[in-house]
């Protein structure tokens, strides 16, 4: 009986892998540098004027949102990808940790990351003026720690079946795009109408609205929420499904 | 789907050093992976400690060390604190410091995975397939990439290991690795065992003769002529010129003709030498065998 107890082997993965993200530079210009620009750009520009009481509320959010997109989606997919090229997750999945225990430790990097943002990014949101409803901060971070799931099982469904320079491309490219035109930290009213329509299903679009609607008024937007959920199915379906391990 | 394996039937048991030999591509990785529950094998049985490693829990990984022919390892990662990592997956893991201290790991430690040699790399997988006190330890290709010192060392680990009453389980496509380890030895090829026992019996010395003489003279010379009473149980041939090897079962009598033939020519070679048949024979045998067999095969198959 010299296997480490479950909770030890997922907690040390968890540790090591957030430590491995840290210590990534270009890790961290993604999931600190650009967000804190993206949040002080929204705040000076007049894109979100007429959507809140002031556009720090309307952009906190949005950018909370596009950090989940950057640790779980763009960071651990593209960790995952290099992981998997370099035969880490099979020498791993065959001590006492697993390929579940693997997975675990993942997810758990992606939230202790995610808090660290919250606590920097949100902290920097609330020196410009965000005050946010208690309810409705407590609903919007359950839900943007659900979306950071989602957009992990996404990152990891691409880092599982593309090479990993596929996966480093398309990872950053659908970051920016997302970023930009996905309705993530700008709303679907104020993108061109020809994609308008749409974004709000996309997830980056879906978790944005979830998370407006929460951190702004309090509420659950139910489909945003049902959007971001089949999102989350169908990326983890498809991961368990077509994850290769080599 | 492609049949990789096909034939395999071996056990592989404590206190022993079972290699796994072959050229690349005879299916020693694939036999290996499948014992190690990394790749879903379509049929077929395996045990490992008496369970199927394909629905191996924590606990039977926990007794089974591995290390990969591409070592596994992350390329950011510095040696010790990877170590520590993977030591803390174990209830009770072997020291880090005495294992680092053991395989040499110290002089690098400052030095990230990616920037390390290949044989440093393999001291590390090494390492880390060791740490936390298996059992049973695959190794796939140890040897590959390590100097004549690194490679003692691992060697001398190894027999350790071996003597301490694991189960040691390594790939190689290097004979001598093989010669110098191996409890027993199964031959892979083209997915299936062709060969297998220990190395006496494969090299066949439990007869006690020699089974090959070795002659540096002048080129050209005719030494098969000094055997004309048996020609067919020896085989001499000439590579490169002035090397000759008589081979097959060598008597006194096959002495004495040499010398009577050589004294009769006035012929004092340079080098004359007896000695039984290396591995690397054996192997290149019955790699050609099975060359001449699946080739016949596939005539049968198209005719």
């Amino acid at each position: 009986m010299n296997a480490a107890t479950l909770t030890q082997r997922v907690w040390q993965q968890g540790r090591y892998e957030t430590i491995a993200m840290l210590r990534n530079g270009e890790q961290l210009v993604l999931m600190l540098v650009l967000p804190l620009i993206a949040l002080v750009g929204l705040t000076v520009t007049p894109f979100l004027d007429g959507l809140g009481a002031n556009r720090i509320d309307v952009a906190a959010p949005g950018v909370l949102a596009l950090c989940t997109m950057s640790v779980g989606f763009t960071g651990q997919g593209i960790a995952t990808g290099f992981d998997r090229r370099y035969g880490v997750l099979r020498f791993l999945s065959t001590t006492p940790l697993g390929r579940g225990g693997l997975i675990a430790g993942k997810v758990i990097a992606v939230l202790v990351v995610f808090a660290l943002q919250v606590i920097v990014i949100g902290g920097v949101a609330v020196l410009l003026g965000w005050r946010p409803p208690v309810g409705g901060t407590i609903l919007g971070l359950v839900l943007l720690a659900v979306g950071a799931a989602v957009f992990t099982s996404l990152g990891l469904l691409i880092a599982g079946t593309a090479r990993p320079e596929a996966t480093l491309a398309v990872t950053n490219l659908v970051w920016i795009l997302f970023g930009v035109f996905g309705g993530i930290a700008m709303p679907s009213s104020r993108l061109p109408s020809q994609i308008a329509g749409i974004v709000g299903y996309l997830p980056s679009g879906a978790l944005g609205d979830a998370a407006r609607a929460a951190f702004l008024h309090g509420t659950l937007d139910l489909p945003a929420a049902i959007a971001i959920l089949v999102w989350g199915a169908a990326a983890g379906i498809a991961a368990v499904r077509w994850f290769k391990w080599n | 789907m492609k049949r990789v394996l096909a034939g395999v039937d071996l056990s592989a048991h404590a206190g022993q050093v079972t290699v796994l030999l072959g050229v690349n591509g005879a299916g020693k990785t694939t036999t290996l992976e499948c014992a190690q529950g990394l790749r879903r094998r379509t049929g077929g049985t395996i045990r490992l400690l008496g369970e199927d490693p394909q629905t191996a829990d924590a606990e039977l990984r926990a007794r089974v060390g591995v290390m990969l022919q591409d070592g596994g390892l992350p390329p950011s990662s510095r040696p010790i604190p990877l170590l520590r990592h993977v030591a803390g997956m174990y209830r009770n893991p072997l020291p880090v410091d005495e294992l680092a201290e053991r395989l040499g790991l110290n002089e690098f430690s400052g030095t990230t995975i990616r920037r390390l040699s290949g044989g440093q790399k393999q001291r590390v997988a090494l390492a880390a397939a060791l740490v936390g006190r298996p059992e049973v330890v695959f190794l796939d290709e140890p040897s590959a990439g390590l100097d004549p010192q690194s490679r003692q060392m691992v060697f001398d680990l190894i027999t350790e290991l071996r003597t301490q009453g694991l189960g040691i389980i390594l790939t190689t496509h290097l004979l001598d690795d093989a010669e110098r380890l191996a409890d027993w030895v199964a031959i892979l090829d083209r997915g299936r065992i062709v060969a297998e026992g220990t190395v006496a019996e494969l090299l066949g010395t439990s007869s006690p003769a020699a089974r090959r003489l070795t002659l540096r003279a002048a080129a050209g010379l005719d030494v098969a002529a000094a055997f004309a009473d048996a020609p067919d149980r020896l085989r001499v041939t000439e590579a490169p010129a002035g090397h000759y090897t008589v081979e097959g079962e060598l008597t006194t009598a096959h002495l004495s003709a040499l010398a009577q033939w050589l004294d009769a020519r006035g012929i004092m070679p340079t080098s004359l030498e007896l000695g039984s048949r290396s591995l690397e024979d054996v192997f290149l045998g019955i790699a050609e065998a099975s060359a001449q067999e699946a080739v016949s095969a596939t005539g049968r198959e198209t005719a």
